[in-house]
């Protein structure tokens, strides 16, 4: 008799130091759950705008359906080139600097591939993105997590980014506007990181995936700051912008070195970005605009409903100014981020994501992301009204 | 246009019945502004009418609609202004537009029955002077109706939670 398998035993011990994902969890739970309305979605609500879709149909019938540059097609990487030179005013060279990837998620497991050694430190600045700490913790690095809190708005001050950086510090994640918190940063409070960025000598990866999303004020990217473009790993995507999160479509743009870096990386376990979604995201670049800055102004409406009603039910809400996330805190109730969302999910039938799931940063709060229709959201906010009014 | 007039006109475009009060909810601005601005719209005539969009088929509505078009020769000193206001006057005409292309204006028409409208654009347009020619289309059925489609349509089903 052969000797039998356990296959878990194979499993790197890197996967098994990775804490499950807390989104994972309260996917199961809602799924459970029939015509609950959910507030738990990242992703637009709107449908890829027909321009886009129509641009990708007839890309198959033209029979384009081959792979492309491990770059991406050149005629992509020169409309991205073009569009962020006249939106910041920073110039990336098509040839050298901008890798096309599948998806931002792609790109940063790339970046963040691409410079770390074994024992780098990253900083993470907390409430954050998911992927952050697992694709750090991947690439043999350890992530070493920074608190933002709420007298901040969730914006990460010089001082505990200074505070910090050890001599192993390799890079720092910048994801502004924020998800979860819907948090940006200003111009002013960028110029004050970039100072300790260069004090320090450490790269900056700025995931600004959310940057169209920018309500009241002009987003400014953090590549555009003087200094900043060679230290920078600049990601973003059409996903957010464009309603396009099923194609899988994003960017990198950085210095040649860099992106030689990430591109031998891509080449291997990508080879390229899908072709029909490249055909549409250059549909998008050329002719998205319109239809862009009217899905924003809905949303900006639908960010004045959901603050303005969560605060009246007594559930304190800083005015997120970016993404499309409000992020309460429910300390008042007494309930920890998971009861909330648990019991509300249960009760009222309503989807949230606790806070803590974020990072220990976002424990107390509830991110309620407000890209669902206005009906919904009234609903929604009836529900929670409820709910806390039963506490 | 500023932001918030655009703001304010897209709330009402996409929701006639909206009250002031929930405008300022969405937009952030006191309600007196919105009122305001409102107002000023309204006696601008930037905002006409409010109205609604009704699937007049479903309703059971036996109402038949076409599309004239119609080629005019135009008199010397009165231009296109003195025919579409005699135009335009009729009841039956919903709706009238100047064209550029093989013809020079559209009329959309309605009445009982496809006999009606037909004999109505037979002795009250074809008749005038200046109506050279005209073409009649029966409209059979009405997919979209300024923006809004008129009929059910399959919803994508989306996850519940994503990151």
């Amino acid at each position: 008799m052969r000797k039998t398998c356990r296959p878990s035993k194979f499993v790197a011990d890197v996967i098994n130091q990775v804490p499950p994902s807390g989104i994972r969890r309260y996917f199961d739970l809602a799924s459970e759950i029939d015509d609950a309305i959910s507030l738990g979605v990242g992703e637009p609500d709107f449908v890829t705008p027909w321009h886009i879709r129509e641009a990708c149909i007839h890309s198959l019938e033209c029979g384009e359906t081959s792979y492309t540059s491990n770059y991406g097609l050149m005629e992509l990487r020169e409309e991205i080139s073009g569009s962020f030179s006249v939106k910041y005013n920073t110039f990336y060279d098509p040839c050298s600097e901008i890798l096309v990837t599948s998806g931002v998620s792609e790109a940063l497991d790339v970046a963040i591939r691409a410079i770390t050694n074994p024992g780098d430190e990253i900083i993470i600045p907390q409430p954050s993105y998911v992927a952050y700490v697992p694709s750090v913790m991947f690439a043999g690095g350890v992530p070493v997590p920074v608190m933002n809190s709420i007298e901040n708005n969730f914006r990460l001050l010089p001082e505990d980014l200074e505070a910090a950086i050890t001599d192993k510090t390799k890079a720092l994640i910048l994801n502004y506007p924020n998800n979860p918190t819907g948090a940006t940063m200003s111009r002013k409070d960028l110029e004050a990181i970039a100072d300790v960025v260069a004090e320090h000598d450490i790269m900056v990866i700025s995931d600004e995936v959310y940057d169209c999303l920018t309500y009241n004020g002009r987003h400014t990217c953090f590549a555009s700051l003087e200094g900043m473009r060679d230290r920078t790993i600049l990601l973003n995507g059409f996903s957010k912008a464009y309603a396009m999160t099923g194609f899988r479509l994003a960017f990198a743009m950085a210095p040649p070195e860099i992106i030689a870096s990430m591109m031998l990386i891509h080449q291997y376990c990508m080879l390229c970005a899908p072709v029909i979604a490249q055909l549409g995201a250059i549909e998008a670049l050329r002719n998205g605009q319109t239809e862009m800055e009217k899905m924003v102004r809905d949303y900006d409406r639908r960010r004045h409903l959901i603050v303005s009603g969560l605060n009246k039910v007594g559930l304190d809400c800083f005015e997120p100014k970016g993404a499309f996330y409000a992020f309460p805190s429910i300390q008042s109730t007494g309930l920890s981020s998971e009861e909330f969302a648990e019991r509300l999910l249960f009760e009222q039938k309503v989807v949230t994501i606790p806070g803590n799931v974020f990072g220990e940063a976002g424990d107390g709060f509830l991110r309620c992301s407000y890209a669902t229709s206005m009906q919904e959201i009234e609903e929604a906010l009836a529900r929670i009204e409820a709910f806390v009014d039963g506490l | 246009m500023d932001e918030k007039t655009r703001h304010i006109l897209e709330c009402l475009e996409a929701d006639a019945r909206i009250s002031h009060e929930k405008i300022a909810t969405l937009t952030g601005m006191p309600v007196e502004e919105v009122s305001r601005i409102i107002k000023d719209m309204e006696n601008s005539g930037v905002i006409r009418k409010y109205k609604t969009v009704i699937d007049w088929d479903l309703a059971g509505d036996e109402n038949v609609y076409a599309i004239i078009e119609l080629k005019v020769s135009l008199e010397r000193r009165l231009g296109y202004q003195a025919l579409v206001e005699r135009l335009y006057k009729f009841p039956e005409v919903r709706s009238v537009r100047l064209l550029s292309g093989q013809y020079d204006l559209s009329l959309t028409v309605s009445g009982s029955s496809m006999k009606e409208v037909a004999f109505f654009v037979a002795e009250k347009i074809s008749t005038l002077d200046q109506v050279q020619h005209t073409t009649t289309h029966f409209v059979l059925k009405t997919y979209k109706e300024d923006g809004v489609i008129l009929y059910e349509q399959d919803q994508v089903a989306r996850l519940p939670v994503t990151p």
